[in-house]
């Protein structure tokens, strides 16, 4: 390196565009992580903010453009390379063995010279870790570990390998408050050490509190970066979320809502007692379409699953008001079997698509059968009904498929889509969830979508639409519920809210929000 | 005493082919995959290694030292073949493991007793065997008679052949490359979690192979023990399906062992003693096919304890029997 007064930036990222299909991720984004800093990359989800990082790491290969590390034009082509430029990303989900301990997982795949000596490796990761104020026994073993300690592993990990430069994608979407108060002590030891840092993350009081610096992101697309000590949350966020957009999209007026599906101070825990849910109160009403907003994992998915009784409950109440006999019944306890029967239906598309609810080697009507087949008396299954079901859905929602017989898994992701969709609409629920069903689809078979939804809520159903996008929501749902950290952090009104109401309401947790309905 | 002396000697030679089976199937579980070809593996190794020495012999050799060399050559080779064919099934092109394990299996079985028995009669004698000579090196003691001779521990631990001894060095081996060297510690990471393994820079493939490679060539010379061992068989003789299920209680060992090197030692030697109780504490009531059955009741047993226990340290490497698919980038 030359010597040189003016700070020399530590990675300069410049016109760097990735795509993948016809899916821009990254459109000429230029950025620049300085020595000694850390820097925040804030955007929605499918901004490109991991892609662009990943690309730093050596997951991803640029499709043009060019990447600096202390000012020399480098190609990174594996994660290899990225380490020996003194890049480490820890990424969302940890890569450790479980069964090893921090100190096995830290050394492995160093091809060190000489003897494999356990206590020396203890040693010098003893010394990071009093270095920089981590608390981790290197002898301990993963599957021991709370899942902050396994993020300590993970980032000791990278120190361990020489990083200067290290990456954090959303470090702390695992982590409770004081957890990261720590994690961020131990940041600030390492940019007072000269490392450059990146966080990414959406988290709004995140942003103000840690990073001296704010890059913005949206829809691949760089925004801007600023100072944070010059800029407000406001501020990030109309950054965030740009314009709306109209779509024109139908939104016919609720005829005679009436409560369907009173959600009570719903609270739910994962494996590891981490609240997903967090007294959760809601109503869901006939003849209107429920939007349910919020950044990735913020509890969209156990909601759904909970309603259909497929995740535990372990506090409140979700009440459904039968539409034939306006009798309430409480669905926690009730099997999914139970549940489906009184008329509440779940259409999820995950990333994968196929994941849940079909099964890819079947075709059409053996799908549709999977919902029915319990139906009816003796042995054998009537495969008659779900034929006429399979070749209906086929022709009304324009499904291309060489035959009904076909496996959905040969299927189009949008076809596949319509599929699920249609099969759930059929059962005639009187409670609908559809949670991304737009997931990856063309505007045109989106609006088909729209169509189906609109359809049910007109013929008196209550509709909940889980959406990913912000516009589409504000379009098509009459109210919106947004969820943040598994809490509600408001029900606003879909006609009136704008975009970048939303947006804030989305980072920010209930107890700094604002109060809306 | 002589007789619980006779039954313990007994049990190790019968434990020791064992013991090569379980070392080689444990190496090669340690990578992730399951490969259920052993007992196929057996007969290639056993077969290979008795057709090496009796070719050389019918070539005019005479040397029963170049006949030993010729004999494990041979024995690693074929079986260690047997394993890279599996390895391109179930590691390049993605073949479930299970069904290749066990085809390799019924082709190592019928290979072996196709040419066992077509060597065998086209021989004058009728037999494809090989020299007392060579016969002699697979079953006298190494040690010198002063040493058999002491009373008890002698004929315990000096009056066995050198396979036995070359098992037992070879476990000692195992755990320490398993546990001891980074090459060990990698192997490991590719068998818990190969996606970890390959995000750290290891080449899952390479050690894949390798292990699997080198551990079915191991298995190989469980089969010579067996063709070549007199307490087990003719001895230097080809018998028809001599190997008998031992690749199979290798396979239920491994779960038995918990994976572990160390401890296959003394669970293969329960399972050899149990192979050969009968002839020591005959119990008159008791059919003998009992006494065969229960190694596998022990193995499921085991199998119920280990997944009871929920003992975070003895469970299957956790990818075991997948396939690895690198995300697409």
């Amino acid at each position: 390196m030359q010597p040189t007064n003016r700070p020399v930036n530590a990675v300069e990222l410049r016109d760097v565009t990735k795509t993948f299909g016809k899916v821009v991720a990254n459109d000429h984004v230029s950025l620049d992580i300085r020595k000694g800093e850390i820097l925040s990359l804030l955007g929605e989800n499918g901004s490109g903010k991991t892609t662009l990082m990943n690309m730093l790491a050596g997951i991803y290969f640029p499709d043009s453009g060019q990447i600096l590390v202390d000012g020399k034009e480098v190609s990174i082509r594996s994660p290899k390379d990225s380490f020996a430029l003194h890049i480490g990303m820890i990424h969302q989900h940890f890569k450790l063995v479980d069964v090893f301990s921090a100190a096995e997982n830290i050394v492995l795949g160093l091809k060190d010279k000489g003897k494999f000596d356990r206590k020396a490796i203890s040693q010098q990761i003893r010394d990071i870790s009093s270095k920089y104020g981590f608390d981790l026994d290197p002898d301990k073993k993963i599957y021991d570990m709370a899942v902050s300690e396994k993020q300590t592993v993970e980032i000791i990990k990278v120190l361990y390998r020489g990083a200067d430069i290290l990456i954090l994608d959303e470090p702390t979407a695992v982590l409770t408050p004081q957890e990261t108060e720590k994690l961020f002590s131990v940041l600030r030891n390492m940019r007072a050490d000269g490392k450059s840092i990146v966080i990414i993350t959406h988290k709004l009081n995140e942003v103000m509190a840690i990073s001296d610096r704010v890059s913005v992101l949206r829809k691949g697309q760089f925004i801007a970066t600023v100072n944070t000590s010059q800029t407000s949350p406001q501020q990030l966020t109309d950054m965030m979320v740009g314009h709306a957009v109209t779509l024109n999209i139908d939104r016919p007026e609720p005829k005679d809502p009436q409560d369907r599906l009173e959600v009570k101070g719903l609270t739910c825990l994962d494996g590891q007692g981490v609240k997903v849910l967090d007294d959760v109160s809601f109503a869901a009403r006939s003849g209107e379409i429920l939007g349910i907003a919020g950044i990735a994992g913020s509890g969209q998915r156990e909601l759904c699953e909970a309603i259909a009784g497929l995740y535990p409950v372990s506090h409140g109440e979700i009440i459904y008001h039968n539409r034939h006999d306006e009798q309430a019944e409480n669905l926690v306890g009730k099997s999914p079997l139970a549940i489906r029967n009184l008329g509440i239906s779940l259409a999820f598309v995950p990333e994968d698509r196929l994941g849940m609810g079909l099964v890819g080697s079947m075709g059409m009507t053996g799908n549709m059968m999977l919902k029915s087949y319990d139906k009816g008396n003796g042995f054998f299954t009537d495969a008659k009904p779900p034929r006429t079901l399979a070749q209906e859905i086929k022709e009304k929602l324009e499904v291309v498929t060489p035959s009904i017989n076909t496996p959905v898994r040969k299927l189009s992701g949008g076809n596949v889509q319509k599929v699920l969709v249609g099969r759930e609409i059929a059962s005639g629920p009187a409670v609908l969830m559809a949670a991304y069903p737009v997931r990856g689809l063309d505007i045109h078979s989106s609006y088909t979508i729209y169509r189906l939804l609109n359809e049910q809520k007109e013929k008196g159903v209550a509709v909940i639409y889980v959406g990913e996008d912000l516009d589409v929501l504000l379009e098509l749902c009459d109210r919106i519920l947004v969820l943040c950290g598994g809490k509600v952090s408001g029900i606003v009104d879909g006609r009136t809210i704008t975009k970048e109401e939303v947006g804030f309401l989305m980072t920010t947790h209930k107890e700094e929000g604002r109060g809306h309905d | 005493m002589n007789n619980l002396i006779n039954f313990l000697t007994a049990g190790i030679l019968a434990a020791a082919p064992l013991l090569f089976g379980v070392l080689g199937e444990t190496l090669t579980e340690k990578s992730g995959n399951m490969n259920l070809g052993v007992e196929g593996m057996m007969f290639m190794g056993g077969i290979a290694g008795i057709l090496g020495p009796y070719y050389y012999e019918k070539a005019g050799g005479t040397n029963p030292y170049v006949a030993l060399i010729i004999a494990m050559v041979c024995a690693l080779v074929c079986a260690g073949v047997g394993a890279l064919v599996f390895s391109v099934l179930t590691i390049t092109l993605r073949a479930n493991q299970n069904v290749t394990g066990l085809a390799l299996t019924m082709f190592g079985t019928g290979f072996g007793n196709y040419f066992g028995e077509a060597v065998g009669n086209a021989d004058p004698s009728g037999f494809l065997s090989v020299s007392t000579a060579v016969k002699g090196i697979f079953n006298n003691p190494i040690f010198p008679d002063s040493m058999v001779n002491i009373p008890y521990i002698g004929k315990l631990l000096f009056s066995h052949n050198f396979m036995v001894y070359l098992a037992i060095l070879l476990a000692i081996l195992l755990a320490w490359f398993l546990g001891r060297t980074r090459a060990g510690l990698s192997l490991r990471a590719v068998g818990e979690s190969p996606a970890t393994a390959d995000a750290a820079g290891i080449n899952v493939t390479k050690y894949k192979y390798l292990a699997t490679c080198i551990g079915g060539a191991m298995t190989g010379l469980g089969g010579l023990y067996l063709v070549m061992n007199a307490a087990s068989g003719v001895g230097g003789a080809w018998v028809y399906n001599c190997i008998d299920g031992y690749g199979w209680l290798a396979v239920a060992l491994v779960i038995f062992a918990v994976w572990s090197p160390k401890r296959a030692l003394w669970c293969s030697l329960i399972f050899g003693g149990l192979a050969c109780m009968r002839y020591y504490y005959p119990i008159s009531f008791i059919p003998a096919s009992i006494y065969d059955i229960v190694p596998y009741i022990v193995t499921a047993i085991v199998l119920v304890a280990v997944s009871l226990k929920h003992s975070r340290a003895n469970q299957p490497p956790e990818s075991l029997g997948l396939s690895y698919f690198r995300e697409e980038r």
